[in-house]
């Protein structure tokens, strides 16, 4: 059943957090702590900091996460189908060729608008 | 009744987490932390699907969604000027809920109705229905099975490719002409 | 659950099977989470040596024999060390970032197989489970580039996430090769198809693809962005100290040696050991055969020096996600043909099925798969070649240039 083949790694999610934390608890009480405003500060490096530490990012960035989820979805379709693959024989890779085909066109779109290019 | 087994806890867990993480988003006034709540919600469906025998569809919710769209959410955010510091006070608060509470009575009619048709497939829980993927990848290509919306997805994903492009060389421009 | 082992014994000595059960698989799991947390401590020591002997150095060699017990003088160190959150730090995030980093690495360990009996988690979607479980270890970055709020952190963290999430595609695709010739995507069953022939003779490509993607996803030269010092000091995890910077650095190197070991059970054969199925002796064949990607990958990061982003970018989405998805395709088509043929090894419901063949059926499927993925890299390397030619032609004569101009 698939639930028990899950108990372990739930157990194990449980253990590497309290790993974690003990670990975190134990620098915690061993190591010294006097913060001062100095120490505390941002580090930029050496000069006081200008301005707020987060600030607005290339739509670059962006592009590249939503080309990112898109190829994602690509692989997450691809993957029942390549488990399944010898059970589907040349019909299987006809479809699955067409479907990479109509990802290729936008590719290839992608690829002459220069979207791809990190500038 | 309730028995208290192993799953039963998992499930308080995961619902907890699920709804727990959906308050945080809709509550906290940092976008960056709503995004990172919004992850703890996602996960807790995630093992939902697990409770469900879909492990799949759990390592796609994992995969795709904290994964891939936590990080979209999070270029998005640093997109915009000052959205981690909101304090624009939304104020169409009624309209809004009227909506929401809609739509869940809308999801739960959907859900409940089949169950009280005496229909054959809810007699027994859906987590003993044990669906491998092998059969997914079966139905996703087989004539009877999904191969039309398995050919428009991809059509759909080809769409969002050059919307994305469009939408972003726009955003480009006007940033080069300021 | 069948209750064997352990958990038969305990439920004979009298303890409720429940709890039984429960103690059996906590105890299994500790085992888990103990041998990735014992080796990173020596994949240190190890990773230091071989980068001193690489520069013509000596390495640590002062605390204990041959400095092993370096890495555990540096664990003090770090643990006493202040532990500093700065001020304008999101307090709860920025905790959370490092714990979050070593667990997903931790989290991998859960599918590998050790030995025909010892694994701790033998799901059937066990390669799918570990990308997942990696894509959280790009969450973390994130979440530490964002939560410290500094300008370099979160600059590193933007670069470092988009350079991880665009390697993540051909390593996935990379990933269907073997799933594809298993049939599978258990790890066990991945394992098990590969007792006549180790699926790297098969696809060499592939598991080319897998390693150079899975070298960008630890963020090792040439793709450590993820710390370029000239730049950005040191990316995402700058305002970190003591055993919080710790964490992220224990994360890194042993990703690095995960990836060493999930290469070893995609396209490497895990821990089939020819003729003896004994578990010491598989654990240790597969500890041995793990350190062959793992040695090539630090012997590349001690050699080559970093790219630019925007050359990593274009490396990316220019040459490996297209080769990976063609290299797919190409595979299942010619895997149907070879199969057409009669070369491909079939069981009862005529479904191929490489787990029952032997060395000498699976040979002449090899042969051609090998000679294909030959083929297919001839003319790829060597339009590589021309482009690095013609680039390096280009730098030669604005050199010339500038030299003429200068000279006027």
């Amino acid at each position: 059943m698939t639930l028990q083949a899950f108990a372990p790694i739930g157990v194990l999610i449980i253990i590497a957090l309290i790993i974690g934390v003990i670990i975190l608890m134990i620098s915690r009480v061993f190591g010294p702590h006097n913060p001062s405003f100095r120490k505390n500060a941002p580090y930029e490096s050496g000069m006081k900091p200008i301005g707020p530490g987060t600030r607005r990012m290339p739509v670059k960035f962006y592009l590249v996460a939503v080309l990112f989820i898109i190829f994602d979805v690509e692989v997450i379709f691809f993957m029942p189908w390549a488990v399944a693959m010898r059970d589907l024989g040349v019909y299987g890779l006809i479809v699955m060729g067409v479907f990479t085909l109509i990802l290729v066109v936008g590719f290839i779109y992608e690829w002459k608008k220069g979207a791809l290019e990190w500038e | 009744m309730i028995q208290f087994d192993f799953s039963t806890i998992a499930f308080f867990v995961f619902a907890v987490l699920t709804l727990g993480g959906a308050l945080g988003v809709v509550t906290n006034r940092n976008l960056f932390r709503g995004t990172i709540w919004l992850m703890v919600s996602l996960f807790g469906v995630a093992g939902l699907y697990v409770l469900l025998s879909a492990p799949f569809l759990a390592a796609v919710q994992v995969l795709v969604y904290i994964g891939a769209i936590a990080i979209l959410f999070t270029f998005a955010v640093m997109l915009t000027r000052s959205l981690t510091r909101l304090n624009v006070r939304y104020t169409r608060l009624w309209p809004s809920a009227l909506g929401a509470v809609l739509l869940f009575a809308m999801l739960v009619i959907g859900v409940i109705w089949p169950v009280f048709g005496g229909n054959e497939l809810y007699n027994q829980p859906i987590s003993d229905v044990v669906r491998t993927t092998t059969d997914l990848g079966v139905a996703l290509v087989s004539g009877e099975g999904y191969v039309l919306p398995f050919e428009v997805a991809s059509i759909l994903l080809t769409g969002a490719m050059i919307g994305a492009i469009v939408i972003a060389r726009d955003a480009d421009e006007e940033e080069m002409e300021q | 659950m069948d209750c064997t082992g352990l958990c038969e014994v305990l439920t004979q000595g009298g303890t409720d099977p429940g709890l039984a059960q429960f103690l059996s698989i906590l105890l299994g799991v500790l085992l888990v989470v103990t041998v990735p947390l014992i080796t990173v401590i020596f994949l240190i020591w190890i990773e230091r040596k071989i980068a001193a002997r690489i520069q013509d150095r000596l390495g640590p060699n002062r605390v204990g024999p041959f400095g092993l017990l370096q890495t555990f003088a540096d664990l003090i160190k770090l643990l006493a060390k202040e532990d500093i959150t700065p001020a304008s730090a999101d307090r709860l995030l920025y905790n959370a970032a490092p714990l979050l980093s070593l667990a997903a690495v931790a989290l991998i360990w859960a599918v590998v197989p050790y030995t025909p009996y010892h694994v701790g988690a033998d799901l059937d979607i066990g390669a799918l489970y570990f990308v997942a479980v990696a894509s959280l270890g790009t969450l973390a970055i994130m979440i530490a580039g964002w939560a410290s709020n500094n300008k370099y952190a979160l600059l590193g963290a933007f670069r470092v996430v988009a350079l991880l999430v665009s390697y993540e595609i051909p390593l996935v695709f990379a990933l269907l090769v073997p799933v594809m010739l298993a049939g599978s995507m258990s790890m066990v069953d991945i394992i098990h198809a590969q007792s006549g022939m180790w699926f790297i003779f098969m696809a060499p490509l592939a598991g080319v693809l897998f390693f150079i993607s899975s070298q960008a996803e630890t963020g090792r030269a040439p793709f450590d962005l993820i710390e370029a010092e000239s730049e950005l000091v040191a990316g995402f995890n700058i305002e970190y100290s003591g055993m919080k910077f710790g964490m992220f650095f224990a994360a890194e190197f042993l990703h690095v040696f995960t990836n060493g070991v999930l290469i070893t059970i995609l396209f490497l054969g895990g821990w089939y050991f020819p003729g003896w199925q004994m578990p010491l002796i598989a654990f240790m064949w597969l500890g041995l055969k793990a350190f062959i990607p793992y040695f090539i990958s630090l012997w590349i990061r001690n050699t080559v020096p970093r790219l630019r982003i925007d050359q990593v970018m274009k490396f990316n989405w220019f040459f490996l996600v297209p080769l990976s998805i063609v290299n797919v395709l190409i595979l299942a088509f010619l895997v149907m043909v070879l199969k057409e043929i009669g070369w491909v090894p079939v069981d009862e419901t005529g479904a191929m099925a490489l787990a029952q063949a032997g060395f000498i059926e699976l040979l002449p499927m090899t042969i051609v798969l090998f000679i294909s993925n030959v083929l297919i890299c001839v003319p790829i390397v060597n339009r590589l070649r021309r482009m690095g030619v013609e680039q390096r032609a280009a730098r030669e004569q604005l050199r010339t240039q500038r030299a003429m101009a200068a000279g006027d």
